[in-house]
């Protein structure tokens, strides 16, 4: 079975159905599936529940597909860098499920490993506990949540082999491995596509097994706070 | 004179100790980096998934791949490891982070902080906060002592959603540093800004505190 295609809309062909989940990689506009995101715009799909840390910015990102009203509802831990989502939240149009950030890493490792529910001590006493059970372990008190999948998976790599093993670069790693693991159809970006065999089977941080199709993609990788310092004159 | 922003971040430094894993907040406690006791080993650990945070890169260095969890720019370490978001959290809420330095808009006189949403205005997100409250071994709030309009942020009980209840070790403000005690023992004045009166404190402080028997002697 060949999983490499030669674009994000081949990549994405037959995939896609309005009312659907899609989970979406990336911390900020850092490690995010540029150009699948550009993909599932073009596809016209409509109703998503989009699982993502962010949502983008207004014109970068998942932020472009709330201009298009494509996104019924996100699951999130931040979104506080898009003043379009903030806008289309606060007058109704949009649907909001915030997670703690952590809580949401783990919903999605968990939902990819086939585990429905965790204990966890975050947000006990908070909003987020709010109709969820609360139970004692040792003396401590631990609030229920459910394991995350999703309809598809779009992520974003450095490097991928043709059978799917990735490497990821730096920080652009984040949600990108869970989510992988926890859509029904895992779709990949990567910078550069290498020969099976080429990558060190030590080093590969995901298994080709939760890679279903590959595309090769270039990116604009834009940075939101640039931030530097003086260099110090001889 | 109360403290600074920098001096208020000098003023939170000191409760960095020598092999300390840490995780600062975005704000003030991102100040704290700066100013690290020379000689002393502490690793900067950043809930996007990095543990050895450098500083920012000089011009032209910058890499897009490279980030903090304010999505800044940074460089790496000798020391610096990458790694995914579920075991960078994995860190945090399995208690491995000795310390988290935050920022709020609300402290309580019970430990519960709220730095995170104000119904109908203000819509960011909680990102890491509560989990760092809840799973890091000793939680730090570093934060100005009243308002924008004036009024004071360490209250009897908080007003906002919470972030977490009963979580705050220490609060650190421009005026005064207070210890929140174990099992709702509530607040103690320990430390005041040089300059800054014990009268004064108590006039800006809607919580109710104890003074610790050192600052009784001082004063």
């Amino acid at each position: 079975m060949r999983k490499v295609y030669p674009d994000a809309k081949a990549a994405l062909d037959g995939l896609v159905f309005d009312g659907m989940t899609v989970m979406s990689g990336g911390f900020g506009l850092c490690g995010i599936p540029e150009n699948l995101i550009l993909g599932l715009r073009e596809s016209g799909v409509k109703g998503l529940t989009v699982i993502s840390n962010n949502a983008g910015v207004d014109d970068f990102g998942l932020g472009l597909l709330l201009w298009t009203k494509q996104i019924k509802k996100m699951v999130s831990s931040y979104v506080g860098e898009n003043k379009e989502f903030e806008r289309q939240y606060l007058s109704g149009e949009l649907e909001l499920e915030f997670n703690p950030q952590g809580t949401l890493a783990e919903r999605i490792r968990a939902g990819g490993a086939g585990i429905p529910a965790f204990f966890t001590a975050t947000g006990v006493g908070t909003l987020v506990a709010e109709g969820k059970e609360v139970r004692e372990f040792n003396g401590r008190k631990y609030v229920m949540e459910t394991g995350l999948v999703a309809d598809l998976a779009i992520v974003k790599a450095w490097k991928a082999d043709e059978a799917g093993n990735l490497v990821f670069r730096k920080t652009a790693r984040n949600f990108n491995p869970m989510m992988a693991t926890a859509g029904k159809t895992t779709v990949v970006e990567v910078e550069e596509i290498v020969p099976t065999g080429s990558l060190e089977p030590d080093q590969i941080h995901t298994p080709g097994i939760y890679v279903d199709r590959i595309v090769k993609s270039t990116f604009e990788k834009r940075i939101e706070q640039r931030t530097v310092r003086k260099r110090e004159t001889a | 004179m109360p403290w600074t922003r920098d001096q208020l971040a000098e003023r939170a430094a000191k409760e960095l100790r020598d092999g300390f894993y840490v995780n600062l907040g975005i704000g003030i406690p991102t100040l704290v980096a700066n100013y690290i006791p020379k000689g002393m080993t502490v690793t900067l650990q950043s809930e996007n998934g990095m543990l050895g945070m450098g500083p920012f890169p000089y011009e032209g260095d910058e890499d897009a791949d490279l980030i903090n969890a304010g999505k800044q720019t940074i460089t790496e370490l000798p020391e610096s490891v990458y790694f995914s978001s579920a075991d960078s959290f994995a860190m945090i809420r399995g208690g491995h982070i000795d310390l988290s330095i935050l920022g709020a808009m609300e402290v309580a006189e019970n430990g519960d902080i709220a730095n995170w949403m104000i119904p109908g205005k203000l819509v960011k997100g909680m990102g890491g906060a509560m989990d760092l409250v809840a799973g890091v071994k000793r939680v730090v709030v570093v934060m100005e002592h009243a308002n924008k309009h004036g009024q004071s942020k360490v209250l009897k009980r908080c007003t906002l959603p919470l972030t977490g209840a009963g979580v705050v070790n220490r609060i650190v403000t421009d005026l005064a540093v207070f210890d929140v005690k174990p099992n709702g023992g509530g607040l103690e004045l320990i430390e005041l800004a040089p300059g800054v009166t014990l009268d004064e404190v108590a006039a800006k402080t809607e919580a109710a505190f104890t003074v610790s028997e050192t600052l009784k002697t001082l004063a």
